[in-house]
């Protein structure tokens, strides 16, 4: 396999989730390094002191945390997905830990964790992202540097503004405050009211009237510091008869302990603009014995105006548990909502995840494909809603879930539900399961292919539909990421 | 080229499930042989077990092919090493093209030989030429791999690859079952075409349809795991007159 070159199509952020750079000086204790274990009201104003951040911030911070306290007692945390975990100790993590100094980290390559650098050669990480993705420190001048400063010209021409989202609540606030939360209230879910009150980055973007970004905008998260938990937010706006293509991923493989990370994206398509959105997700998922992994809990959210389209694209193969739905709420006359997923689970993963299209404008249309991949004990769980409200006349949607088997301890499950309040709409939904067949297996073989990458063929093979969704560079990363994945699980 | 001696197989991990019960046959480098026989005389069972296909164990006898025993060895060496089976049933691969599948397979072929690996260029002009040559419709080389093909272009599609990998071996199993006349016309003038003095096929088959257009230099009559009659094109022409009926006589299994 070769490995595949960025194209100078795309613009990459590189989004350390636990190292906040921080440019504005403190209000507050600016010794402190780490705030102290726990989740308190302090905590809060600790994080947003130290973000610099306005007033309104705040202030909303604390609406979620009190709103957040109130789910707790009343014991909202949501139980009704198929993933098994231990008791979450919301006070024993830290919510904060201060930003990690570059000189701390590896100071070349040559320093980097053996076992990262084979992940990043199985899965043909670029060179330049590998440094990145590794935390070394490197100098400014390095290659996807200058061409990330190129783009950035060019997208300022252009009116498109891609930055942090801690840059974009100095920078831009009155687009911050204006979509904040409009898509994903903080009052939403158990895990969202968290990550309203506790979130420490993410990306933004903007991409004003008409503008259609002519690069990917691409985002690597990564987790670094032990013992904290993991909340970023993403904002992202297609202003009118815009286009966007952004890409989410992380594909190093980081050892640790459990960890939760509880996201939000939020994406707000207005009038006759699209959002496509792409998610290679690889968070480390707990060892062969179920030790560890992150527990990705991830509200994902779509506003779709008139004649407007979000379209969703997940590969999704790390994490110990999977609890995620990206949805979109299809308000406008006309817009369209897609979603495409490959989950894969593998040793004890679990993974509950699907979607909600929520049809409230006229002729608006949705099409769903899920392909759920369960190996070794992993446990896959599709579960998605459908739903038309009355006055979603002549709307469609289009459900296709299947499910491949490898081996005899996994478990794959289909949770459709359903709902419709409209005559004239029309739903098909179609679900398969299957297994890899020995015939299959035996024909690769006997024309020469072993029997490992014979596997990695037909699964990928399988996923077609939904890979093909993904921009190319992704595509060969994501078929890699399944392989890779599923190691030890076949022959 | 190919020796076989004394083969007794199994379905594995089933009792009384002797199927080959001491087959030997020896394959000269270029020759035709035809492998005939009715129904559950072990002809696919044979042909599966000379691939290496894991749902059968062999008990007792040996394979010796190019020189050496394939005994462990596993299907996709058996592969590289020039063993060619044309399946009586081709497997369907949902999203899998046949251009990446057949690019794939002559790749592992070529490095598990030592030999470079073809260019896509290279790779796509040979695909292409071979295309044209067994005349298979194009349109259906933009599908999945056997995917909603029909019998005939399924068989088609086998030929494609037997052209493309140029086995020194190949095993046609069944090819000529569910054929009508212009496939069969198509898969016999691929097999002639491919004819070389360093390259041998035997034809597992259970009438003599496709001999008469694949002319075998040895013919062999299978029952009960065993060829009991070997002789020349004359066997299969009394197969075609008579039917099984004498050697089933001669040789059926000891009743009870």
């Amino acid at each position: 396999m070769t490995t595949p070159s960025k194209t100078p199509q795309t613009i990459s952020r590189t989004t350390d989730l636990s190292e906040m750079e921080y440019k504005w000086g403190f209000v507050t204790d600016v010794d402190a390094e780490i705030a102290p274990k726990g989740l308190s009201e302090d905590t809060v104003r600790f994080i947003s002191a130290k973000k610099n951040e306005p007033e309104w911030l705040l202030e909303w911070r604390l609406k979620a945390y009190r709103h957040w306290l109130t789910l707790q007692e009343s014991d909202a945390e949501p139980k009704w997905a198929k993933v098994e975990y231990p008791p979450i100790d919301y006070q024993d993590m830290y919510y904060y830990s201060a930003p990690k100094s570059p000189e701390d980290g590896p100071k070349s390559m040559d320093e980097v964790d053996p076992e990262l650098l084979e992940a990043f050669d199985k899965l043909g990480v670029p060179l330049h992202e590998r440094e990145k993705l590794a935390g070394v420190a490197v100098d400014a001048v390095f290659d996807s540097v200058s061409v990330a400063t190129t783009f950035a010209d060019k997208l300022e021409e252009l009116g498109i503004i891609f930055c942090s989202f801690n840059e974009a609540v100095q920078n831009h606030p009155e687009l911050v405050k204006k979509y904040l939360g409009s898509v994903v209230p903080y009052t939403d879910n158990f895990f969202a009211t968290l990550n309203s009150a506790v979130f420490s980055d993410g990306s933004f973007a903007y991409v004003p009237p008409g503008v259609k970004c002519p690069i990917e905008l691409m985002t690597y998260f990564r987790i670094n510091t032990e013992g904290s938990g993991q909340f970023e937010r993403t904002l992202i706006i297609a202003d009118k008869d815009a286009y966007v293509s952004y890409l989410e991923g992380c594909t190093a493989p980081i050892r640790r302990t459990s960890q939760l990370h509880a996201a939000v994206v939020e994406l707000v398509a207005l009038d006759d603009a699209e959002i496509k959105y792409s998610t290679v997700q690889n968070w480390f998922p707990g060892t062969k014995d179920g030790v560890g992994g992150v527990y990705n809990f991830v509200t994902k959210r779509g506003r779709a105006d008139r004649n407007s389209k979000i379209s969703w694209t997940q590969v999704e193969t790390g994490s110990a548990i999977t609890w995620k739905y990206p949805s979109v709420i299809l308000r406008g006359d006309n817009s369209v909502g897609e979603f495409y997923s490959v989950a894969l689970t593998n040793n004890h993963q679990q993974a509950d995840t699907g979607t909600k299209m929520i049809h409230i404008g006229k002729n608006t249309k949705s099409t769903i494909v899920s392909k759920g991949i369960s190996a070794g004990q992993g446990q896959n769980t599709y579960r998605g809603q459908v739903k038309i409200m009355p006055g979603a006349e002549n709307s469609t949607n289009h459900t296709q879930c299947d499910s491949l088997l490898i081996g005899d301890r996994c478990g794959a499950h289909t949770v459709p539900y359903i709902e419709v309040q409209n005559p004239t709409a029309q739903l098909e939904h179609e679900a398969s399961t299957s297994k890899v067949s020995d015939d299959q297996l035996f024909y690769l073989m006997q024309r020469g292919i072993s029997e490992e990458e014979a596997h990695h063929m037909i699964i990928t093979g399988w996923s077609r539909d939904v890979i093909r969704e993904l921009p190319f560079e992704f595509a060969m990363e994501a078929s890699q990421l399944l392989k890779v994945s599923l190691e030890g699980a076949v022959g | 080229m190919l020796e076989v001696t004394d083969l007794h197989a199994q379905v594995v991990d089933m009792e009384d499930g002797e199927i080959l019960k001491g087959l030997s046959l020896k394959v000269n480098p270029g020759e035709v042989h035809a492998i005939m026989g009715p129904n559950g005389s072990g002809k696919s069972t044979f042909a599966n077990v000379l691939a290496g296909r894991t749902d059968y164990e062999v008990t007792a006898g040996d394979i010796v092919f190019e020189g050496e025993s394939i005994l462990e060895a596993a299907p996709d060496e058996r592969a590289h090493k020039g063993l060619f089976l044309a399946f009586q049933y081709p497997a369907e691969i949902p999203g899998v093209r046949p251009w990446q599948f057949l690019k794939a397979a002559l790749d592992a072929k070529h490095e598990a030989n030592g030999e470079k690996k073809l260019s896509v260029r290279d790779f796509s002009k040979l695909f292409d030429s071979k295309v044209d040559e067994v005349k298979i419709n194009p349109d259906l080389m933009k599908r999945s791999l056997n995917e909603g093909f029909s019998g005939g272009e399924k068989k088609r599609n086998e030929m494609l690859q037997l052209a493309i990998l140029e086995p020194t071996l190949a095993v046609l199993d069944e090819t000529d079952s569910g054929l009508d006349v212009d496939a069969m016309r198509i898969v016999s003038d691929a097999v002639n075409a491919l004819r070389s003095p360093d390259r041998s096929f035997i034809l597992v088959t259970h009438y003599n349809r496709l001999l008469h257009h694949i002319k075998p230099d040895v013919v062999h009559v299978l029952v009960d795991g065993r060829l009991v009659e070997t002789g020349g094109p004359e066997l299969a022409e009394e197969v075609e007159r008579d039917g099984y009926k004498r050697f089933l006589e001669e040789h059926a299994p000891a009743s009870a």
